[in-house]
């Protein structure tokens, strides 16, 4: 702690921070552009200009840049002096020269930083009489829309894009007073992580081309604290609504796990809330068709189908929160629920439990990725996989080359010396996996393989860091040196990381990590391990428990179950179309709750309408092992209700009283953490329903709402009284108090004339730092303090198909490989054809070019497919799109012949 | 004593005086046109509609009596899809038309707007759109505005400068 004086009153601050860091996290207001919290300072806007005085006695002062100058012991600045105030409202003026007169029409109005910091400097009239500058627009995807005509030039879109996340295809152009930031050409922006640009950019040069198709304003929207589904990795969002359609999904910070930024896919993937694809009525199959009914005959069908208990069986879901799979379990009971996963899928996310829950390695939350300092990825493309993740690994490997900078003295947050310092060095992150992926251009190595040879470098690397770890035979000598170099960099860390996962369905793949992370801890090192999950909450139903998919098909086909109530689950994702037709037609009846229409709605006798994330509450266990709770956003509408209303509905209608109990969401979390011990923890994950903030309920509208008296009054001219919300402390209102309400439950981040997002200073203990009361979530898994399990054992060969046979790999993708997201129209453009992904080496051995149809035989199936040359395509591999084409077989990877079409 | 008489004289003295009450309706009132009466929506100077959906009346009325959606023509020229104001709850208090950056919403001397059904109060969009700039007869907003709309491109809007050309090598 350092002590300075601001205006003559003297603060203890956190050493090491700028003065402009020390002032917003004392919570005085000082305007800024060009710094960010996560991307330092460079002083490039002079708009955070102070007056700092040598000592008491010095009152001339001299004018200095605050984000540019340290908090150190002593120092006097003065926010107020009126040479400085004139100097920050001179900058504003000079920066609006340009700005266009359209803040009526721009998207950021009403949450726009240089509205706020215009009005902070006091700076209100144009004097110059000069032309306006003027530039073309750019054509940047569908996501995002760019109006230049509003910058102001302070670069924070370039250094995020370039430097933060890594994208080569935005720059800055041109000269002088016509800086343009843009790409080379119009085109579609290749950075997965472009959609913080419109957080990033304090005015409306890029904006949310999403909301702009059905446009409200920020103080119009009610938010709802929430938390993505479009992964395993439970990044917080603030999802807003108005007249009853979701309209977008800003980041919701969240210091330990996404920080200040989100993936394009949790940005812009919400859309399929709003689709046409939704469920909004119960359905029953009537003369083969799907006929509306009431929901009263609904219940009323479900409680004949149900009159034999023992005959029922329960489909769960990865993405239905803990709460709808519970009550599900408990209205079959424990041992005829199914988690839903795959039986692949169900083997792997357990097997990846219990090496969290034995430990010795920790999973890290996505902060604590940021500051691994040398990381190993076995098998995982993680920028397709768990994409918010692979923001955090390029982050990480600036760790080594910051300590240069620690050296010599130069604080981290200074932000172009450091980056100058540290030139193109990077520390170690080396990437195993069968393709290219988008983290190899800070990868110190990459090594390409098929998945048996991925798992068998991850023995190598183990062994060449533990003798006592088992090695494998017949590797070459460059994959025994990798795997020695490997080692090496893990062991000379001081935070290793080791990120795996089940993405290539390799069970050899996983025990790898875990010996890595277990040969780390035996050479005295605290190893982390990442292993992804696939969806929302596949963590979350493997700790419920229950048998896979597999299972349940043979508990229809052995007749000891007839009728199947399946939550929230397209089956023909899981497991190969011959097998779900066939478990369809053995089981006599199917019923479905889900929220939008599947191939599986095809199949089932009655149709429950489910509510998705933003109209319902729950709770979500991230891949990190933290449990997150999720509130609606807006209630639903219609017969639309959340799962676990309709399951117990289900079990009144049975006449099952125990679900009498379940009158709101905390009687049903309080049901989970005393039914499954894992899960003991989750009724902290929020506070309850009955807080109360200063004795209101949190308003999950902004107070400046408007149209409360007109927005219903087509249909009837006297307002109805406002929804009312059993399950959580938020209400359907804008009448509450401005006070910072818990962490989990902000709606929105909004403070006295601070509009934009950038209000979140306001709300955290420290500026980048925690939120006040401490980050949302709670986490469910440590290692446990007992003896490490005893090291996985390699398979003496890798498997290989027969001569002239390919392995078909799975390659994901983040537009199109996820179920949900793939509705939203601006994800669905993105989307990626079905391919077959050659090595063009490979093609050419095939005589086949690009776009060249190409048949693959597999198993009993055959599928034509234009061929797509990759070049970073281990040889002897073919790469087929994730969740885009049907599953043959038991899945992939399967060995398959391809031939010309 | 004296002041009653006194007072008995002015009353009597006023039975005389011009008439301040008129036989309303048959006789109408001038009211100018500042008077805030009944709201309506105007047009350009070339016909085009004034609202651009901005959202800032509605954020400005106090009993939250307005309600709109923005949305735009395939040129990139922004209007209301709806626009809903509740006359039932509108206290007339012209913060709707002072909080409009480009003159479209706009109060007049009408006030004879009783009903017998409250519902008869909500007036859309068709019902608020007049065929005139009202008040502000030059003004339009796209003119002075930095967005690109069908019919004027970049930089021609007033006191802009042509559009940067990016390639040009002169400093």
């Amino acid at each position: 702690m350092t002590k300075i004086f601001v205006d003559g009153k003297a603060y203890e601050v956190k050493a090491d921070q700028s003065l402009l860091q020390a002032c917003l996290s004392l919570g005085l207001n000082l305007p800024y552009f060009c710094w960010h919290p996560a991307l330092g300072s460079v002083g490039a806007c002079r708009q955070c200009a102070v007056k700092q005085f040598r000592d008491e006695k010095d009152t001339r002062g001299r004018l200095v840049m605050s984000c540019m100058t340290p908090a150190a012991d002593g120092t006097r600045i003065s926010i107020e002096d009126a040479e400085a105030a004139a100097f920050r409202k001179g900058i504003i003026e000079g920066l609006m020269l340009n700005h266009p007169h359209d803040c009526p029409v721009c998207d950021e109005g009403g949450e726009c930083h240089l509205q706020d910091m215009t009005v902070m400097t006091g700076h209100d009239y144009r004097r110059t009489r000069f032309p306006k500058r003027t530039f073309h627009n750019q054509y940047l995807g569908p996501l995002i829309n760019h109006e230049m005509n509003r910058c102001i030039q302070c670069y924070r879109c370039v250094r995020y894009y370039r430097e933060y996340a890594g994208g080569h295809d935005f720059d800055a152009f041109s000269s002088r007073s016509q800086v343009y930031f843009g790409r080379y050409q119009d085109g579609v922006l290749e950075n997965e992580f472009a959609g913080n640009l419109v957080e990033i950019c304090p005015t409306g040069v890029f904006t949310d081309k999403t909301l702009k198709r059905h446009y409200t304003r920020k103080w119009d929207l009610q938010f709802g604290p929430s938390v993505c589904v479009h992964c395993g990795l439970g990044c917080n969002i603030s999802a807003g609504e108005r007249y009853g359609t979701l309209r977008r999904i800003v980041n919701r910070y969240n210091g330990e796990v996404n920080g200040y930024f989100l993936c394009d896919r949790g940005r812009f993937g919400y859309e399929f809330v709003n689709s046409a694809e939704r469920l909004k009525q119960p359905l029953q199959r009537q003369d083969g068709k799907l006929q509306p009914i009431s929901k009263a005959r609904a219940l009323e069908a479900l409680a004949g189908l149900l009159a034999d208990p023992k005959k029922v069986i329960g489909i769960g879901s990865p993405r239905a929160s803990l709460e709808a799979n519970y009550a599900l379990r408990a209205l079959v009971g424990a041992d005829r629920f199914y988690t839903g996963l795959s039986a692949s899928a169900a083997r792997l996310t357990a097997v990846a439990l219990e090496m969290l829950r034995r430990g010795p390695a920790r999973t890290p939350s996505l902060g604590e990725i940021e500051r691994a300092d040398a990381v190993l990825i076995l098998g995982e493309d993680v920028t397709n996989v768990a994409p918010r993740m692979a923001l955090a690994l390029r982050q990480s490997v600036r760790q080594q080359p910051m300590r240069k900078a620690d050296q010599l003295k130069i604080p981290r947050w200074l932000d172009h010396p450091v980056r100058e310092l540290a030139q193109d060095q990077k520390g170690p992150l080396y990437i195993a996996t069968p393709a290219a992926t988008r983290l190899d251009d800070v990868a110190t190595e990459t090594y390409r393989a098929a998945p048996d040879k991925i798992a068998r470098l991850g023995y190598a690397v183990a062994h060449a860091l533990d003798a006592g770890a088992p090695d494998v035979a017949g590797l070459s000598e460059a994959e025994r040196s990798l795997a020695a170099r490997i080692a090496e960099a893990l062991k000379s860390a001081e935070r290793p990381l080791v990120v795996s996962g089940p993405s290539l369905n390799s069970e050899a793949i996983l025990q790898a990590a875990a010996n890595v992370a277990r040969a780390l801890s035996a050479a005295g090192r605290a190893p982390s391990l990442s292993l992804t999950a696939p969806e929302c909450n596949t963590l979350g139903v493997t700790m419920i428990g229950g048998g896979s998919l597999a299972d349940a098909f043979q508990a229809v086909k052995s007749g000891s179950a007839d009728t199947v109530i399946i939550l929230e689950n397209d089956l023909y994702r899981r497991a190969s179309a011959r097998a779900v037709d066939e478990f369809f037609s053995s089981a006599r009846h199917i019923v479905l709750l889900d929220s939008v229409t599947t191939p599986t709605v095809q199949k089932a006798e009655l149709v429950l309408p489910a509510a998705t994330f933003a109209e319902s509450d729950g709770t979500l266990v991230s891949s990190e092992g933290r449990a997150q709770r999720f509130f609606e956003v807006y209630p639903p509408v219609g017969e639309i209700q959340s799962s676990w209303r309709w399951l117990r509905d289900i079990m009144m209608a049975a006449g099952r009283r125990e679900a009498a109990a379940w009158q709101d969401l905390d009687a049903v979390v309080a049901s989970v953490s005393d039914g499954i011990p894992a899960l003991a923890a989750v009724a902290q994950a929020a506070p309850s329903a009955s807080f109360r903030l200063a004795g209101a309920k949190i308003p999950r509208e902004p107070h400046r709402y408007s149209g409360r008296t007109a927005m219903l009054a087509n249909i009837n001219v006297s307002e109805p009284k406002p929804p009312e919300d059993s399950d959580s402390s938020l209400a359907f209102s804008m009448e509450g108090v401005f006070a910072q309400p818990p962490a989990s439950l902000i709606p929105f981040f909004w403070s006295p004339g601070w509009n934009s997002i950038q209000s979140v200073n306001k709300f955290q203990e420290e500026i980048a730092g925690p939120l006040r009361g401490g980050d949302p979530g709670v986490r469910l898994l440590e290692p446990s303090a007992a003896e490490p399990r005893a090291y996985f054992t390699p398979a003496s060969e890798p498997t290989s198909g027969s001569a002239g046979e390919w392995l078909l790999v799975p390659l994901y993708h983040i537009f199109g490989s996820e179920e949900l997201s793939r509705l939203a129209p601006g994800i669905a453009e993105l989307s990626p054809q079905p391919y077959v992904a050659l090595n063009p080496e490979d093609a050419n051995a095939l005589g086949v070019q690009e776009e060249t149809s190409v048949t693959l035989s597999l198993e009993s199936v055959s599928r034509t497919l234009p061929v797509k040359l990759m070049p970073g395509l281990a040889r002897g591999l073919a790469g087929l799109p994730a969740g885009i084409l049907p599953i043959e077989g038991s899945g992939l990877p399967a060995w398959s012949r391809i031939s010309r079409a | 004593m004296l002041s009653i008489l006194r007072t008995l004289w002015n009353i009597f003295l006023h039975a005389f005086q011009r008439r301040e009450t008129v036989q309303y309706p048959e006789e109408k009132p001038y009211l100018p046109p500042r008077h805030k009466g009944r709201i309506i929506l105007t047009r350009d100077p070339d016909g085009g509609e004034r609202c651009v959906a901005c959202y800032l009346c509605a954020v400005a009325c106090p009993v939250a009596c307005i309600s709109l959606q923005a949305t735009e023509d395939e040129t990139g020229r922004r209007y209301p899809e709806f626009f809903r104001i509740n006359f039932s709850r509108c206290i007339f208090c012209g913060y709707c038309e002072e909080a409009c950056p480009t003159y479209a919403i706009q109060l007049t001397p009408d006030f004879e707007m009783a009903e017998y059904h409250r519902q008869n109060l909500v007036y859309e969009k068709e019902d608020l759109l007049m065929s005139g700039p009202g008040k502000r007869p030059g003004y339009n907003f796209w003119r002075v505005s930095g967005v690109k709309i069908g019919g004027k491109d970049k930089g021609e809007a007033e006191n802009e400068a042509p559009p940067v050309d990016l390639h040009s090598l002169l400093p």
